[in-house]
């Protein structure tokens, strides 16, 4: 049972960057801008974050810098894919390269290390007594970001279903002539989309350096691109990308669980899991899936 | 809008690029040195092969001149140009360059070429210009794996790996093997944190594995896993256990926590083999350096004294004679 419940608290605490990219990535295809810069925005966000830190003394003050410098990612994305109307594909690729060589170039000026940097104030756990004690609900309740992180789901889901903001987002995410001609401003409900989608997937980013008290070279590994997966599965609603995000978390919670027992099978089938998992998921298990009718096409304002 | 896009893609592979450095011609002897990815102030065997040509710079009378190349970056156009060069030896530091250094080599018949952690492939004949300079990580990592076996009070022990392949499997054979010639109860959990080379840059991974581990028991824990293990030595930290550093000494990196380092002296290997070459004795094939070499072992000084008893010390220096004597033979797998 002890080891069920350290798998599930696992799950979650590998999820976390998962669902935070996920959920800002289904707000910006929402608004009809693809963004596979998100791996980027984790990276600038894990960076800043420790920067934060590391100047000011203050994990928190850490977590804002995180979210100013992935907003600061994601408003590149935004200037090149809105404003320039540029394929959006390679301006998010652009970013992920951006950030893994800026990153790396200011580890190296400011702590003169290419691997990592220097210990900095994180963000660990608080004791609740008792409450800790509780699967799953204890370890959520007893960590700051992961109780962030949990409102922000429930949050980001009320901001795009129940607010005028959220269907203004739809609107120039399913059909931006519509949308124009009754008056919202298109590019700037987008701007306001991509923006949004740095800083959550940018408070990722946070959760894996102030948890690690520290920043490494490429940190990120890859975990923006597993949102992305999870954001598809989700089929384009926050909640629906947060719950795909947990599942890829448990699948690779228990990929390191089936290690720690000794399973005597060949390492490479339990590595497999997470991805396996995906691609069952993503081609059939889920049905049909319809991104947003404008999603990836730039849109001429005022033109 | 595509200019502007390019601009911005040329301007982050600028910045993923390169760097290098050297110093200006003269009669002296040249060395040329690729690093791996990481490049120098990896705090570990990037940084301990620089340690090897700086030394042979100062006590030698060498030159020498360094590329390092970016995440994804050309080694090999890297490696060609080192040896267009005046460079007589040409280092490529890590298992990576493998086939890139086997080509050139054959390119250049001329030039002398080293490689660090050279995958040797049975079935290929190894260029006649080339040394693979290989460790016995696995008798190094059986001294720390005793020290580990001995300390643990619970008799569970783990150990956390980068990328899944053989290279990395000889710290796990010997940490076992090690572990398990002191204190036959001991139980030795195994992780690994992926199949790509991701695996050995992935702290939460790291963390990850350790906090599984430490559930089912573990109180040391050995990594050889890149940056991944310092997940390991956040996880020693909030769980006040012990973790095992590698290639470098770690203790800074978690002081109090880390129980020793398994050192592997990719300096000593790179000074030797420039010692080699000035003296005309440089061989190619494969050179081995393990204990007896002083290619490998652990640290024990004045940071870690308090941390291990004298008496485990001791066990484990006549363990350590064994293995020199060749009284023990430790399984690389």
């Amino acid at each position: 049972m002890g080891a069920v419940i350290d798998l599930l608290n696992q799950a979650v605490r590998i999820a976390v960057p998962y669902i935070l990219a996920a959920v800002g990535g289904t707000i910006c295809e929402l608004g009809g801008v693809v963004n596979i810069g998100l791996e980027g925005m984790i990276l600038t966000g894990a960076f800043c974050a420790v920067l934060g830190s590391f100047y000011t003394g203050s994990a928190w003050a850490g977590v804002l810098a995180a979210l100013m410098g992935g907003g600061l990612a994601a408003w590149l994305h935004g200037i090149v894919s809105i404003r320039y109307r540029g394929n959006q594909i390679i301006s998010g690729l652009a970013v992920n390269i951006l950030a893994g060589g800026i990153t790396k170039f200011f580890l190296k000026a400011i702590f003169h290390s290419s691997a990592n940097s220097s210990r900095v104030e994180g963000i660990g756990s608080w004791s609740l007594g008792f409450v800790s004690k509780i699967p799953i609900l204890g370890e959520i309740l007893s960590h700051p970001l992961l109780l962030l992180t949990l409102a922000l789901v429930v949050l980001a889901q009320l901001l795009v279903y129940k607010t005028p903001f959220g269907l203004r987002l739809r609107a120039v995410g399913e059909h931006p002539e519509c949308a124009d001609t009754l008056g919202i401003r298109v590019h700037r409900m987008r701007y306001a989309a991509v923006i949004l989608s740095g800083m959550f997937a940018a408070l990722g980013g946070a959760w894996l350096s102030m948890d690690q008290h520290q920043f490494t070279d490429n940190m990120s590994g890859g975990r923006g691109y597993i949102a992305l997966a999870a954001l598809i599965f989700g089929k384009w609603t926050p909640a629906g990308a947060a719950a795909a995000a947990l599942l890829f978390g448990l699948a690779e919670a228990l990929q390191i669980h089936l290690q720690t027992m000794g399973l005597r099978v060949p390492n490479q089938f339990i590595q497999m899991i997470p991805y396996v998992a995906t691609i069952v998921i993503l081609a059939g298990a889920i049905g049909r899936t319809k991104p947003p009718a404008a999603d990836g096409k730039p849109y001429p304002e005022g033109d | 809008m595509s200019f502007r896009t390019g601009a911005l893609l040329g301007l982050a592979f600028f910045l993923a690029g390169c760097g290098g450095g050297g110093s200006s011609s003269s009669g002296k002897h040249r060395v040329g040195l690729v690093f791996d990815l990481g490049g120098r102030g990896d705090k570990s065997f990037n940084d301990s092969a620089y340690e090897g040509v700086a030394r042979a710079a100062k006590e030698l009378g060498i030159e020498f001149d360094y590329i390092e190349p970016g995440d994804g970056a050309d080694r090999e156009a890297a490696l060609r140009q080192l040896a267009s060069s005046k460079d007589e030896l040409i280092f490529g530091v890590g298992f990576l360059f493998t086939d890139d250094i086997a080509l050139v080599a054959k390119d250049f018949p001329n030039k002398k070429f080293g490689c660090i952690d050279f995958a040797v492939n049975p079935n290929s004949k190894m260029p006649d210009n080339l040394v693979a300079l290989k460790f016995r990580e696995h008798e190094g990592s059986f001294l720390v794996g005793a020290i580990a076996g001995l300390v643990s009070k619970t008799n569970a022990v783990g150990f956390v790996g980068g990328m899944d392949i053989p290279l990395i499997h000889k710290f796990e054979a010997g940490f076992a093997a090690g572990a398990k010639a002191v204190n036959p109860k001991v139980k030795v959990l195994t992780g690994y944190a992926g199949v790509t080379g991701e695996a050995f840059k992935n702290p939460a991974k790291g963390k990850a594995i350790s906090y599984s581990q430490i559930g089912q028991g573990a109180d040391v824990i050995f990594h050889a896993s890149g940056t991944t293990g310092l997940g390991v030595f956040e996880a020693a930290r909030e769980k006040k256990i012990f973790a095992i550093g590698v290639d470098a000494d770690q203790f800074s990196e978690a002081p109090g926590f880390i129980l020793t380092s398994m050192l592997k002296r990719g300096d000593v290997a790179v000074y030797k083999t420039i010692e080699a070459l000035l003296t005309g004795r440089f061989k190619s094939g494969v050179q081995e350096f393990g204990l007896a070499e002083g290619g490998v072992g652990y640290v024990y000084d004045a940071n870690n004294k308090s941390l291990i008893p004298e008496a485990v010390v001791k066990r484990v220096e006549e363990l350590k004679a064994k293995i020199v004597k060749g009284e023990i033979k430790v399984p690389a797998s």
